[in-house]
């Protein structure tokens, strides 16, 4: 005899203590701390942080532990926190011409002030496996220099003085922020840039680079690429001033754009910007390309490639909401199923009682 | 790093007065999608972040909780989502229809008429029943405005010229309070006839997509037909093996690899209730209140 199914209170309990025991898998091996994700796994930590819109390498390093590596699901547990902290208000733009720079590149020219400073980065490595990490390493200290004093000024700012390239003013008023208020189209910039910096870094990736192949062709040149420490401000109603409240490591990308001019627009370079915490140039890059992308419109150029639709691009960057929805099928759908089933089955048998009654003509078979 | 404190309900009361004033706005219009900061709960996207803002907005200590996936309170998603309020808002739950004052339900409408100290809050994937019609929110939001609803109608239209009867089963869309075209989530059409006039009050909730919408008490609610091909509700050709129920929305169980299928009530509580009151189909014995263990591996 058939009973309804009771029990899934318990079996969830137990598929839980089953997750907890596959996470830390075989007890043998020594269990792996929070510092040495932050430490070793940093880049990980960085683009958690990032889409995940917190700055808190503990947290995030806990959110990768508790994912067990899979970093969307980790986004997913510090955007869940950050939801219930209290926001007390926006900071003071970022200067990152004052940052403290371990990384500076520029596509654009061959030496400018400050130089180009290569850093930590893989690129000009020879992709082989190196054999020799996978035993304790002994690595030797880096080189260093004296950092240079003084506040190096940006591609794009250098371009700026003589009228090359397009002013860049910020709006006045308060920034937007779309955990706060429902995006609605067409979006502001600031809140484009927002949606674009906590997006999924493959599908920017896959977007900027569609423009590249001539959906929505940009014509970028990488300005200038940096990362390192940047402080950041708060303006203290209080205090009547802005008060630095730490500072953070950023990696920022100025696209510089070519721009053949409109009915009321000179020919001048344009910008594209990216943004995003720790160090992921790829990220920042891919933005810019796709921040200069949904520019079309405002600029009067022709759209229709899918990374100049503002509507596509904003709704489907998010990865904590594309993976809930997609991961949802799994969800129980038995009712909808069923109707589906019955209608199916009607329509069947009204298809064959038509076809009996319906002289076919014997098909020829050369048909 | 210690463990955070939550909030009564998990939202923080802030946020709660933002989803508030949402809901208040939608019962002011009904079936119009009114758009909220939905926030990031810590379950995922698509699976009732929508439904339970709304219940965490509207719960109070004293409500009594019931929560419902595909009819059934003991569905793995329901389970967790009343686990969830049972933790932040230490609220009494029930499995009892009549007995809940708050029931958050997905893909169904219990089978028990509700009452005006009820609240019905549902889960919605897509909240814009024009959406497969037409992709952009910025058209669909316009349609709206201008009650341009022709495309709804072509659509429903070329199914009976195709079909002979509208291909639509589940999440079929209404018109609410002669107004607003809605979508009334992915219940069965089943169900449509449910949603109108209805005592209590019913609460829609999209988290991914940040929207809210209602209909209010005694609103009219009309699933969308021509004249000459009303609307049809779905009707099984059988009963439900346990009750006996023959206007029950049924479940197809397959029970074993031959393909012997059976029907039972998808609302489980329906059903139990009328065996408990000594109603029996072919299988189920009086007062079949036997429950199976599941074989709890995970
Ligand atoms: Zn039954």
């Amino acid at each position: 005899m058939y009973v309804a199914v009771k029990g899934g209170e318990r079996a969830i309990d137990n598929a839980h203590k089953l997750l907890a025991d596959a996470r830390r898998g075989d007890r043998d091996v020594p269990e792996v701390s929070l510092d040495q994700i932050d430490n070793q796994l940093a880049l990980a930590v960085d683009r958690v942080m990032s889409e995940g819109s917190l700055y808190d390498r503990e947290l995030a390093s806990l959110a990768i532990k508790q994912a067990r590596g899979d970093l969307i699901e980790a986004i997913f547990l510090l955007r869940a926190y950050r939801t219930t902290l209290p926001r007390f208000g926006a900071s003071e733009p970022l200067d990152t011409g004052a940052m403290d720079i371990r990384r500076r590149v520029s596509a654009t020219f061959k030496d400018l002030p400050g130089g180009q400073v290569l850093g930590p980065t893989f690129d000009y490595t020879h992709r082989l496996l190196d054999h020799t990490l996978a035993e304790q390493s002994d690595v030797e200290e880096p080189a260093t220099a004296p950092a240079e004093a003084g506040r190096f000024k940006s591609v794009a700012e250098l371009l700026a003085g003589g009228g090359l390239i397009e002013d860049d003013d910020p709006p006045a008023g308060d920034v937007g922020d779309l955990t706060r208020e429902p995006l609605s189209f067409p979006a502001k910039r600031d809140l484009r840039l927002q949606n674009l910096a906590r997006g999924d870094e493959g599908f920017l990736l896959a977007l900027g680079y569609s423009t590249q192949r001539g959906f929505g062709r940009t014509h970028p040149f990488a300005g200038e690429i940096r990362y390192g420490e940047v402080e950041v401000e708060f303006f203290a109603e209080d205090a009547g001033f802005a008060v630095p409240l730490g500072s953070i490591a950023v990696t920022e990308c100025q696209m510089v754009n070519q721009f053949t001019g409109s009915a009321n627009r000179a020919p001048c370079f344009t910008r594209g910007y990216g943004l995003v915490f720790g160090q992921s140039e790829r990220k920042a890059m891919a933005m810019a390309l796709v921040d200069r992308a949904l520019r079309a419109r405002e600029l009067g150029e022709e759209t229709g490639a899918p990374a100049q639709d503002e509507e596509f691009v904003l709704s489907h960057s998010d990865n904590v909401q594309a993976t809930g929805f997609v991961e949802h099928l799994k969800l129980p759908h038995y009712v909808d199923f069923q109707s589906e089933l019955g209608l199916l089955r009607k329509l069947q048998a009204e298809f064959h009682a038509r076809d009996a009654h319906t002289e076919t003509p014997i098909q020829d078979a050369a048909e | 790093m210690s463990a955070p404190v939550y909030n009564f309900a998990y939202l923080d009361e802030q946020t709660k007065r933002m989803i508030r004033r949402a809901i208040l706005k939608a019962i002011a219009i009904p079936g119009y999608q009114v758009p909220f900061a939905s926030r990031e709960m810590p379950m995922p996207y698509g699976w009732g972040t929508g439904g339970v803002q709304i219940t965490a907005s509207i719960l109070g200590p004293d409500d009594k909780l019931k929560v419902i996936d595909q009819g059934s309170d003991d569905t793995t998603n329901a389970v967790s989502i009343r686990k969830f309020f049972v933790k932040t808002a230490g609220v009494e739950t029930t499995t009892k229809t009549n007995e809940a004052t708050v029931i958050q339900t997905r893909h169904r409408i219990p089978e028990q008429a509700l009452t005006e100290d009820q609240v019905l809050v549902y889960q919605v994937p897509i909240p814009e029943p024009l959406r497969f019609l037409e992709p952009r929110e910025t058209e669909t939001r316009r349609m709206h405005a201008l009650s341009e609803y022709g495309l709804m109608h072509v659509k429903l239209y070329e199914d009976i010229a195709r079909h002979g009867h509208i291909a639509t089963t589940y999440a079929y869309p209404v018109e609410v309070g002669g107004r607003y075209v809605m979508d009334p989530s992915p219940i069965p059409k089943f169900d449509n006839p449910k949603l109108s006039d209805s005592p209590a009050l019913q609460l829609f909730g999209a988290g991914r997509e940040k929207r809210i919408y209602a209909i209010p008490p005694y609103t009219h609610v009309k699933s969308l037909d021509f004249e000459d091909h009303p609307f049809e509700p779905y009707r099984h050709d059988a009963q439900c093996e346990l009750c006996g129920a023959m206007n029950s929305y049924l479940d197809e169980v397959i029970t074993d690899d031959a393909g012997s299928r059976m029907f039972v009530c998808s609302d489980t509580d329906f059903c139990e209730d009328r065996r408990a009151a000594g109603h029996h189909g072919p299988q189920g014995g009086p007062a079949a209140a036997a429950t199976k263990e599941e074989s709890a591996h995970g």
